[in-house]
């Protein structure tokens, strides 16, 4: 089957319908291996048991960025393309990567309160994601004020690539700043400075978070393309009465 | 060049008559930093500490108050359909429309900020390297804007969704000019670090927000 059949909304429900299934029973596996292999992971020295956010955390913010990555694709596609498809994949994104943004702050002050004595502090790489969120809430009122939509498809695909700006700011902002969350330490070109037994459930979560948000990302599209056809339909039975 | 100088004198003759905003935003200004000493306390060596950051924010949200009506104005009464027919390149007027709104809102702003440093009990030298940094960061404040007034151009309250579009994008000047004026008046980082990024970002936003505001107005107006 050519990439390009995928492009058929009609083609594109029937698929979404069969791997939907499938991709949520691996997502429930993943998650419940990832889950026990975090629960037997041994405590930091340091830190106790507090280490153990860091598994939900990491994926989070891992895919609150990939939430954006996707927009920014589909904006392209919305652009470039005019694809329908490429609208109503930014659209599901939105709300997904803003949740999943919104938990990775709420896990990382949650952890923060006993490590740095503080829920809160202004370092570059937690501002950066709140601006993150800030933007993804932008993107939603966006989608939310304008009526048309594949106008509003527009109107957020150009608020989007402009938004990617922050992505790259989030990345390095622990290189770049003097910062109190700390450096990258997963991917280092000297290999992890993480321990395996801690490494092994964040990587298990990292991929079962992936499939848990291509789950839902394919189901809230099939979602928006049926609300769309739904709308069609209204507007036709509208015409027909008047 | 003739069509974007006539643009250029159109806007800011717009502007200053009645019904324009350009006096309005240097009013507003005035007013919110007024407001500051009410809500903290007539606290002098507070207000010396905190005035470079009021004089931002309140030259940031007094840059949006005319945003919204940047390009809905010309939508309403239909000039933009002449302009996007027009034969100059569509970056250009929308650049050239950056300009004149920063020489109605931004640059009467700066002019007003050594009086409002007078009543935020700024001294002078560190009032000179504030007024500085406002003249360098405000242009980049109003091209981020260009973007959010594109996008906005055909909602009838616009205004709002416009400052929830541009606030998020301008932190990263807030930061640097706030940032630079402070590394002036306190240290202990030299003046030109913070301030040089500013410019960076002033020139970036420069060429972002003209191509960005281009291609959404092209979007909208179809």
């Amino acid at each position: 089957m050519p990439l390009s059949d995928l492009a058929n909304p009609s083609r594109f429900l029937t698929l979404a319908n069969r791997a939907i299934p499938w991709l949520a029973g691996l997502t429930v596996i993943l998650l419940g291996i990832g889950l026990y292999q975090s629960m037997l992971a041994p405590d930091d020295y340091q830190q106790g048991a507090t280490v153990k956010i860091m598994f939900l955390h990491v994926p989070s913010a891992w895919l609150g960025m990939l939430g954006w990555g996707i927009m920014s694709l589909a904006a392209l596609g919305t652009l470039v393309w005019r694809h329908p498809l490429a609208d109503v994949a930014a659209k599901a994104a939105a709300p997904i990567g803003a949740a999943f943004t919104l938990l990775c702050l709420v896990t990382g002050s949650l952890w923060g309160r006993p490590e740095w004595g503080t829920y809160w502090v202004w370092d570059a790489r937690l501002t950066s994601e709140l601006i993150l969120l800030l933007l993804y809430l932008a993107v939603i009122a966006v989608w939310r004020t304008v009526e048309d939509p594949s106008r509003a498809a527009r109107a957020v695909a150009i608020l989007t690539i402009v938004g990617a700006i922050d992505l790259p700011i989030i990345k390095f902002s622990v290189d770049w700043w003097n910062t109190l969350h700390q450096g990258s330490s997963v991917f280092r070109m000297s290999g992890s400075t993480i321990d395996r037994s801690i490494l092994m459930p964040l990587f298990v979560m990292a991929i079962a978070f992936t499939f848990l948000f291509v789950t839902l990302q394919l189901a809230a599209m099939r979602n928006e393309i049926l609300r769309r056809r739904v709308r069609t339909l209204r507007l036709m039975q509208a015409s027909a009465v008047s | 060049m003739r069509p974007l100088a006539a643009l250029l004198f159109r806007d800011m003759r717009i502007a200053v008559r009645v019904g324009g905003g350009a006096l309005m935003g240097v009013l507003f200004f005035l007013v919110v930093v007024t407001l500051v000493p009410f809500a903290v306390g007539p606290d002098l060596p507070l207000l010396k500490r905190i005035g470079p950051a009021i004089l931002w924010l309140a030259a940031l949200l007094a840059s949006l108050l005319a945003l919204d009506r940047l390009f809905a104005s010309d939508h309403e009464d239909g000039s933009l359909d002449l302009i996007l027919m027009g034969r100059a390149p569509l970056e250009l007027v929308v650049a050239v429309k950056g300009i004149a709104h920063w020489l109605t809102t931004g640059l009467p702003l700066i002019i007003a900020a050594p009086l409002t440093g007078l009543f935020l009990n700024i001294d002078p030298a560190a009032e000179a390297a504030l007024t500085l940094t406002l003249l360098v960061g405000t242009p980049a404040l109003t091209f981020i804007g260009l973007i959010g007034a594109a996008i906005a151009v055909t909602l009838r309250r616009g205004g709002l969704l416009l400052a929830v579009i541009v606030l998020p994008l301008t932190v990263p000047v807030l930061i640097f000019g706030v940032a630079a004026a402070n590394a002036a008046i306190t240290g202990p980082v030299p003046f030109g670090t913070p301030f040089t990024i500013l410019c960076a970002l002033t020139l970036m936003s420069v060429v972002v927000g003209p191509f960005a505001a281009a291609a959404a107005l092209r979007q909208e107006m179809e």
